[in-house]
């Protein structure tokens, strides 16, 4: 019987196979999902940074003129500089969390409930936190002026003064950000190794020098994390900024996400190429730090199996 | 332990510590305590002036009654649920899938695959913004919570993929052998094997998934507008814009958008610390 020789022989195909060929099956949907949202786009906004587009009509090739347009724009530079200072100042989150990390490992009654409360930042939306520390910076009746008030200060209008504005937004964001950082630490310091701390001690290791050359190297694999996640986070900042002060004042406190955003999506006109010109200069630096972490990731990879 | 346990120190300073705690705690959450009372004040104290002075009266039910029956705000939490669970349950359908197929498996473009994912999770979100709205125009789903989940899945799928290989990486593989040795078929080895050693990362995920996708606001804005598909995060702009300089109703709205993440964390800490900090130890 021809047929149910055939049967039999793509059945006995897949059964040979079933090993190699499993695996895509299983990978099929989500790979084709994630490639229909998140990798195909990426090369589609870089093709539509060579257009003139307004979203609707008819897009119109214009080459490298939207990146020309972007070396004369002032509002470029001060993005791309408040981008700069919230990486770096969004970089404090990680000392801060392992210095709470560091008061709060203890075995006292009640440490569980501090240690979730104060964890309890990263859990808000940042839309809250930006509404909470808008309302906090309010030059009226704001907490913080009460409080510089007591010294005879203020009042400080934070996020109306331009010199201060990107400098109070990133406070807002560090704080959830610490609490992260905080959270990853107090794990690690769970799993740093007694023995070695014992070792150390009785060499008469004690305070900061024990903890920069016995605890931090064991800390190593939370300090990448947080590392990773902090820097993700300080280059995606939007919300906060789109909250607090809508890139005022006088656009003073835009980042690069932000201001393609306001390019492309809202009433100043839907300029798309414009704003996926702004979005692939973002992507390219955020490039630099994907290829790092994918490497120290490959090179992690390797040691294992 | 590190630092020097605090039972060791002298009474003088364990009892410090103690009372440090809660003033540190204090000064942490001050923000967030700040507009918890403002939540419960009426609306008098504003007008007079008495922003920092005890409320002249306790406010609580009117201000939240007022936040649920005279605002659009039910409407958008509602809304975030319809987003936030069609959204958790896809990314575990989906990424389950994925982990096990690169966590389990050995062939050649396993290891691109994965970096694929995980590169694709890192990218700015402004890189995919025109695309990703023209595709959700294109299958007329814009402004729909249809669109914004299906976004959503497939950009949370990186992440998750991430987690569920490494989890199951973690595994001890003689099981999967085990099985392979009795003949049983893969996807049987999926399902009855894997999937059962897999349950504390599917909760992990699941409530790490409602916490990013509940507080995701940039999507929100770009793929919805108005009432009838805005999540909270979203709708919170327009409820104040509804209650403008009334600080009582917007300090209440705002903590009534922030409560169900909150919720979640405190319900399932264990997951989503375990969850949060996957890596963080070797």
């Amino acid at each position: 019987m021809p047929s149910s020789n055939k049967a039999a022989t793509r059945s006995s195909w897949y059964k040979r196979n079933e090993i190699a060929v499993t695996p895509w099956l299983f990978l099929l949907p989500g790979v084709a999902f994630f490639l229909l949202y998140v990798i195909f786009p990426i090369f589609q906004s870089i093709n539509v940074s060579f257009y003139d587009w307004d979203g609707l009509g008819e897009a119109e090739w214009i080459g490298f003129g939207n990146y020309e347009e972007l070396y004369w724009d002032d509002a470029f530079y001060v993005s791309l500089r408040n981008n700069l200072i919230w990486l770096v100042m969004y970089l404090l989150a990680i000392p801060a969390g392992l210095f709470i990390a560091l008061f709060l490992n203890q075995t006292v009654t009640g440490i569980r409930l501090y240690k979730s409360l104060f964890f309890f930042p990263f859990v808000i939306s940042q839309v809250v936190v930006g509404l909470v520390f808008t309302w906090f910076y309010d030059p009226t009746f704001g907490l913080l002026n009460e409080f510089i008030g007591l010294f005879g200060l203020g009042p400080i209008n934070v996020l109306g003064d331009e010199r201060y504005v990107t400098y109070g937004i990133i406070a807002a964001g560090i704080w959830p950000q610490t609490a992260y950082c905080m959270i990853l630490y107090l794990t690690g310091l769970n799993a740093v190794d007694p023995e070695q701390i014992e070792a150390a001690r009785l060499d008469g290791a004690k305070g900061a020098r024990l903890l920069w050359h016995v605890i931090i190297p064991q800390l190593k694999p939370a300090t990448f994390i947080a590392f990773v996640v902090t820097i993700i986070g300080a280059l995606r900042s939007f919300d906060l900024i789109s909250i607090m002060t809508n890139g005022g004042p006088f656009g003073e406190s835009r980042v690069l996400s932000f201001y393609m955003f306001e390019v492309a999506l809202s009433e100043y006109g839907f300029r798309m190429g414009y704003g996926a010109s702004i979005a692939v200069v973002l992507f390219l630096i955020m490039l630099c730090f994907i290829t790092y972490f994918l490497y120290s990731m490959y090179q992690d990879d390797k040691g294992g199996r | 332990m590190f630092p020097r346990p605090i039972e060791h120190a002298p009474r003088s300073w364990q009892l410090t510590y103690q009372a440090m705690l809660p003033a540190a705690l204090i000064l942490w959450l001050l923000p967030l305590l700040a507009v918890a009372v403002f939540s419960v004040k009426p609306d008098a104290d504003f007008t007079t002036g008495n922003y920092w002075g005890v409320p002249s009266s306790f406010n609580f039910v009117e201000n939240y009654g007022k936040v649920f029956f005279a605002s659009d705000m039910p409407r958008y939490l509602l809304n975030s649920v319809l987003i936030t669970v069609p959204t958790m349950i896809g990314c575990v359908v989906l990424s389950s899938m994925t982990g096990f197929a690169l966590g389990v498996y050995k062939f050649r473009a396993n290891l691109w695959v994965f970096f694929m994912f995980v590169a694709g999770n890192f990218v700015p979100f402004q890189i995919l913004m025109v695309p990703v709205r023209d595709l959700t125009l294109d299958l007329g789903l814009y402004n729909t919570k249809t669109g914004l989940v299906l976004f959503h899945v497939a950009f949370q799928t990186g992440f998750c993929t991430l987690f569920m290989r490494n989890f199951i990486r973690a595994l001890p593989f003689e099981l999967i052998e085990a099985a392979r040795v009795e003949g049983v078929a893969e996807w049987r080895i999926f399902w009855f094997v894997v999937l059962p050693l897999m349950k504390p990362a599917l909760a992990a995920m699941a409530v790490l998934i409602f916490t990013f996708i509940w507080n995701d606001f940039f999507w929100a804005v770009v793929l919805t507008q108005g009432a009838e598909s805005q999540p909270v995060t979203a709708g919170i702009t327009s409820f104040n814009a509804q209650y403008r300089a009334a600080y009582h109703l917007m300090s209440a709205g705002s903590i009534v958008a922030a409560l169900p993440p909150v919720a979640m964390f405190f319900l399932m800490q264990k997951h989503f610390i375990a969850g949060l900090t996957l890596g963080a130890v070797k």
